[in-house]
């Protein structure tokens, strides 16, 4: 298991968490995944990361630093991301029973082995 | 407790579809076995996910562990699937006078005494958050805790442990601002419209310089890519987007179809905290929005 898989292990351990993928936040191009049936990884990659480009130009708006979390909360479930210095930035989809603080604390922790 | 706990649970293992996981969790939470309360309400609530009983359960839970970011979410779906609610409307007023908004958990009180104008505890707590003090209020709260669908009944040591909101520096805000009385006034609240233009509210950079139109301006497609976001992922639609920087915490909602609202705060406030107050300053956009429009 690489680092990479390791880290979407981590992630998708957290009780609802329906899968976890690395991606680039560049071109959101999909660099790993572990993803449950019916969750379309490239959608999350490509829809994460231009949510994330956003962001990171609005805290940059405000004089802020870059952000190093970022949950979006749906009525079925959320989005969860942590953006890392490499270009990459690592997504979880989480269904709403799923622990966001567990699921947080695995992201950033997996993130940084990463980085 | 220890024969009617036993009696329900060899119930729920006869027939794990009965709602007998109610009253299951209720016992175990009061016995102080929250962990093993906790299991058998999410238990009840992958069963039954829509039931407002399963979510007020799940919250009074949340909230005996500490969790009150999480008691908040699990109330306010309560509410969701049953708006008059007396036990998650008198759950949230709980955590909003935690947090120091008196004014929400007054608003909060108000609604459960709507709903259920019989209940003596909801006007006694009324009451006595009007004195605005934290030990009065502490104890209103106690009083008010109805059998089973209650709010939190908050422990002193917990309570007191609440650190109060941070100071608050800034002018007034102006007298037809949305935000006039909430917490800081208007600064960190920036209330947007879909084409990135500020309607209401202040955001200033670190250095005191104005940031409102520079962020309102990237703002502008949030909406439309968090929707979007959200429904290609099959999590219906948005409710909210948290922010975390190392300088802040930003929590961004939607007051109406057209307009969205963002909070900042520095990151000493708790991002639940920020929640609160971003939801609160919603209810105020709406309200003002209705007034100007």
């Amino acid at each position: 298991m690489n680092a990479a898989e390791a880290a979407l292990d981590r992630v998708t351990r957290v009780p609802g968490v329906r899968g976890a993928l690395l991606a680039s936040s560049a071109d959101g191009l999909v660099i790993a995944e572990q993803l449950m049936n019916g969750v379309d990884g490239r959608a999350a990659a490509a829809l994460t990361g231009s949510l994330v480009a956003r962001l990171a130009r609005t805290t940059a708006g405000a004089g802020l630093g870059a952000p190093v979390f970022l949950h979006l909360r749906g009525e079925e479930g959320s989005i969860l991301a942590v953006p890392g210095g490499d270009g990459l930035v690592l997504v979880a989809v989480a269904g709403p029973e799923a622990n966001v603080g567990l699921a947080r604390l695995e992201m950033l922790d997996a993130a940084g082995r990463l980085g | 407790m220890i024969d009617e706990i036993r009696t329900l649970t060899q119930r729920l293992a006869d027939e794990p579809s009965s709602l007998a996981f109610l009253e299951l969790g209720e016992s175990l939470r009061r016995r102080g076995q929250v962990e093993a309360a906790y299991k058998v309400a999410r238990g009840g609530l992958n069963r039954y996910p829509g039931l407002a009983d399963a979510h007020d359960l799940m919250a009074r839970i949340l909230s005996d562990q500490g969790d009150f970011a999480g008691a908040f979410d699990a109330w306010a779906d309560a509410l969701r699937f049953d708006p008059m609610r007396t036990g998650a409307l008198k759950g949230i007023a709980f955590l909003y006078f935690r947090a120091g908004d008196v004014d929400a958990a007054l608003e909060h009180l108000q609604r459960a005494a709507e709903a259920d104008p019989d209940d003596p505890a909801v006007s006694q707590a009324i009451a006595r958050v009007k004195q605005d003090s934290r030990e009065a209020g502490r104890e209103a709260f106690t009083a008010a805790e109805p059998e089973p669908n209650a709010g939190p009944k908050p422990e002193p040591a917990r309570a007191t442990g609440v650190p109060p909101l941070p100071p608050l520096p800034p002018p007034p805000p102006p007298a037809d601002s949305p935000f006039a009385g909430i917490d800081a006034g208007d600064n960190g609240l920036l209330l947007v419209d879909a084409n990135g233009m500020c309607l209401a509210g202040r955001l200033t950079m670190p250095d005191g310089a104005d940031a409102a139109e520079r962020v309102a301006a990237q703002l502008a497609g949030v909406t439309r890519e968090a929707a979007r976001a959200t429904r290609l992922l099959g999590l219906g639609s948005w409710h909210s987007i948290a922010v975390e920087s190392p300088d802040a915490h930003l929590f961004l909602v939607a007051p109406t179809a057209e307009t969205l609202l963002l909070a900042v705060r520095g990151p000493e406030l708790p991002m639940a905290r920020v929640g609160l107050l971003a939801e609160r300053a919603t209810r105020a956009a709406r309200g003002w929005l209705g007034r100007v429009q």
